[in-house]
């Protein structure tokens, strides 16, 4: 995609221009910028038994610039709404956010084709929303209500989307999904990459090390991506992992070391990915370097085992999106005006679908025993009272 | 000084009450129980079951000197706090973080339980064992007998939280006892408060075979006791008569123990019958002697668990129950169970065997 776009956009570019009414004016203070694009350098890679890893040096044209800000506000927008709808005893069980972590699903999709697919594990929010769902969808899913895109039935891990395998509770078992699904990419030949993502605890499970093994056996178009956000629920990687270079954990899977708080460097070395992949050379393991603002769900303060300070300074000095921010602003691919416009729009939006999560309806109590079996070949559920039976029901449509 | 000291106990006291009565209102499916009875004589002091367990691995600790603490995140304490303090007091080599690596745990802890500590391993959320499950059931439960007894991993106990909380949802409510309970050559406890907990935790540990102690997570702040300071043991295997009766027996284990006293209580005050309340405590082994004599006296038996109800332990109390007691019967045994659902998110009250679920399938066996 992102070899695409540039180059239309300077095609739509030369094109348009002249034949508009925009003024041409190019200086900081105008409220839209017209800067096409600028050249930005990335952090280098760090490479496990490749001899070339993705371009270091990257273009960005103002239109996906704006793109992803847009996506990266949003993201970090919905959890916000999330947070407080869990201190608001909206959102019930478990609540795991992303803040912090938003550009490397950001970058990832950015480069991702329609094709490609997803899975990850529980910090699942903004993934979801990106793949496709819309706001309420997210929304009335964590707060349990029939709008959610799992019917309210799965809650805040359990969402699901065209392409995107879901949320998964249990850490590291969406993983061995993500090699299974690139083996139906693959056997399919649909062209299609799968990305499996799983975090630095998840890294020390038993199950990924069969999943490598099965992916590099039969070479299956799957992306392995380790979001290293330094800790798995309350303990450091240093304390956790024998090794900590997770992009090298693969062993005989080539691995590339990702600033994982630079969302150009996600897109870029995902597009190196989904070329790598489909070009026929087997899995990919990328590890994204990056840090989770919060606690490791909404019942972990997240202040036991790190410093206030630690948090503190990723925020002022490592944040993605305001370094993002700052990046484009810096180099006139937009303008803080239009910047602020966005972040207004976001807000908006995700109050909007917030009020509908919070009002919207549960699904009804008959719906307990709603597709349990494809086919239920017993009528009633087990273990109602017999004064007040339960069919075993299908409420979504069987495939 | 003092008086500073009896503001901070009043306020802990405001506090305990304020997080006691969140969690009754979280947990609105029972009410809570106490155990009056005391195991041992002498001095006693007020814990939750939470404070209750950690007291049996300080005891342990202090008095064992191959006992090690280990599992996700204990080194603070783990999520519900259980060992909170204990690796300020015994040290980072005896109280340590494990990597998120459910199967490594339990194999990790029966290699050192064979080799002759006493490991006690924490599964963060019983949901997450079945990463272990493997090596629970073809490793630990297997290797006294196929090492012809040589190679027993007795000292092995792996306790984790279960069971409903108000809000788990798919993940963090189920109660796997059923599945344990399948497996020859391990033992499976589950504690109903505080007492109990002590006494029955400091029993797996020194148990000669692996233990899977089973801790309902909503009893850890919500159940408050007058637990016994000093160390005791109760037996495992054995079941306790909490109330006692002649109309019928209600048998439970953890929290839906609670749930059948409050349900006895109220066929006491609105139907003027008395029933027999027993605590299963252990399930396998479980005390077929207990819960049979008392069928025999009542002919009435409901149990009820909070998992679902297909192959669910009450399965097998209700077989033998009807194999023991067929001729004192005076109605069918009725079970009252989470159902063949999936737990629930949204649904968590309707899946839950409640107090009016199980008063009317008890209203339904005295009418039989």
């Amino acid at each position: 995609m992102s070899k695409i776009i540039p180059s239309a956009a300077k095609l739509l570019a030369t094109n348009t221009i002249p034949k508009s009414a925009v003024p041409i004016v190019s200086t900081s203070t105008a409220k839209y910028s017209t800067k096409k694009e600028a050249t930005f350098e990335i952090k280098p890679y760090k490479l496990h038994k490749l001899e070339k890893g993705p371009a270091t040096s990257v273009i960005l044209t103002a239109e996906d610039a704006i793109n992803i800000y847009e996506k990266l506000a949003m993201l970090r927008r919905i959890e916000t709404s999330a947070g407080n709808l869990y201190k608001e005893k909206i959102i019930r069980g478990f609540c795991h956010l992303y803040s912090g972590q938003e550009a490397i699903a950001v970058g990832m999709r950015t480069a991702m084709r329609d094709v490609d697919s997803v899975i990850t594990a529980y910090r699942c929010h903004g993934w979801t929303h990106l793949m496709g769902v819309d706001l309420v969808g997210v929304l009335a899913e964590l707060t349990g209500r029939k709008s959610g895109c799992s019917r309210g039935k799965g809650g805040s891990m359990h969402l699901y989307g065209r392409n995107f395998y879901g949320g998964n509770g249990i850490v590291g078992a969406q993983v061995p999904l993500g090699a299974g699904i690139a083996f139906a990419h693959k056997y399919n030949d649909d062209g299609g990459v799968n990305f499996a993502l799983y975090g630095d605890g998840a890294a020390n499970q038993g199950q990924l090390f069969e999943a490598y093994n099965m992916a590099k056996l039969w070479n299956l178009p799957c992306v392995f991506v380790c979001e290293n956000n330094g800790y798995g629920m309350g303990t450091s990687i240093e304390r956790s992992s024998a090794s900590t270079d997770y992009y090298s954990r693969g062993d005989f899977i080539p691995g590339i070391w990702v600033d994982g708080m630079d969302v150009l460097a996600t897109r870029e070395a995902t597009q190196f990915a989904i070329d790598y992949c489909t070009s026929g050379k087997g899995p990919l393991l990328l590890e994204m370097e990056t840090y989770r603002y919060s606690g490791h769900s909404m019942s972990d303060p997240g202040t036991s085992y790190r410093t206030r300070d630690e948090v503190q300074e990723v925020r002022q000095t490592r944040d993605p999106i305001t370094s993002f921010k700052e990046k484009i602003i810096t180099y006139e691919l937009a303008t803080p005006d239009q910047l602020k416009e966005i972040d207004t729009r976001v807000r908006k939006e995700v109050d909007e679908a917030t009020k509908i999560a919070k009002s919207d309806s549960e699904i009804g109590p008959e719906e307990l025993a709603a597709d349990i079996y494809y086919n239920n070949l017993e009528p009633e559920i087990r273990g109602v009272s017999p004064d007040s039976p339960l069919q075993h029901i299908e409420v979504s449509a069987r495939n | 000084m003092s008086s500073l000291v009896v503001k901070r106990s009043v306020l802990l006291a405001k506090l305990i009450k304020h997080v006691n009565s969140e969690a009754k209102r979280l947990s609105s499916h029972f009410v809570y129980f106490p155990d009056n009875g005391k195991p041992v004589e002498g001095e006693t002091t007020k814990m939750n079951m939470m404070q209750a367990i950690n007291n049996a691995m300080d005891l342990t600790l202090r008095s064992d000197p191959t006992a090690v603490v280990f599992g996700e995140d204990v080194a603070f304490g783990g999520v519900f706090r259980c060992a909170l303090g204990l690796q300020e007091k015994y040290g980072k080599d005896r109280v340590f973080n494990t990597p998120l690596c459910e199967q490594g745990i339990a194999g990790f802890g029966i290699g050192l339980a064979t080799a002759g500590a006493t490991a006690i391993a924490e599964i963060q959320f019983a949901d997450y064992i079945f990463p272990a499950f493997d090596q629970l059931v073809n490793e630990a439960a297997k290797a006294r007998y196929r090492s012809g007894g040589q190679f027993p991993c007795g000292a092995l106990t792996v306790r984790t939280p279960c069971g409903a909380v108000g809000h788990g949802g798919l993940y963090h409510s189920q109660s796997p006892e059923a599945f344990f309970a399948h497996v020859p050559g391990l033992k499976v406890v589950v504690p109903r408060g505080p007492t109990a907990a002590k006494g029955l935790l400091l029993s797996c540990i020194r148990e000669k075979d692996p233990c899977i102690f089973l801790e309902p997570k909503i009893l850890y702040r919500s159940a408050t006791e007058d637990v016994p300071v000093e160390d005791y043991t109760l037996p495992l295997g054995k079941a306790q008569v909490l109330r006692e009766g002649d109309a019928a027996t209600l048998v439970a284990w953890g929290t839906q123990v609670h749930v059948l006293l409050e349900v006895a209580q109220k066929a006491h005050d609105e139907l003027g019958v008395s029933c027999e309340v027993i605590d299963l405590q252990s399930i396998l082994p479980w005390d077929e002697e207990t819960v049979c004599n008392s069928v025999k006296k009542t002919g009435r038996c409901l149990i009820a668990h909070e998992a679902p109800l297909t192959s669910g332990f009450g399965a097998e109390v209700a077989a033998t129950v009807q194999e023991e007691c067929f001729l004192h019967l005076e109605a069918p045994i009725g079970r009252v169970t989470g159902w063949d659902a999936p737990f629930p998110h949204v649904f968590e009250p309707f899946y839950l065997p409640t107090v009016s679920r199980c008063y009317d399938e008890l209203r339904r066996l005295l009418q039989y």
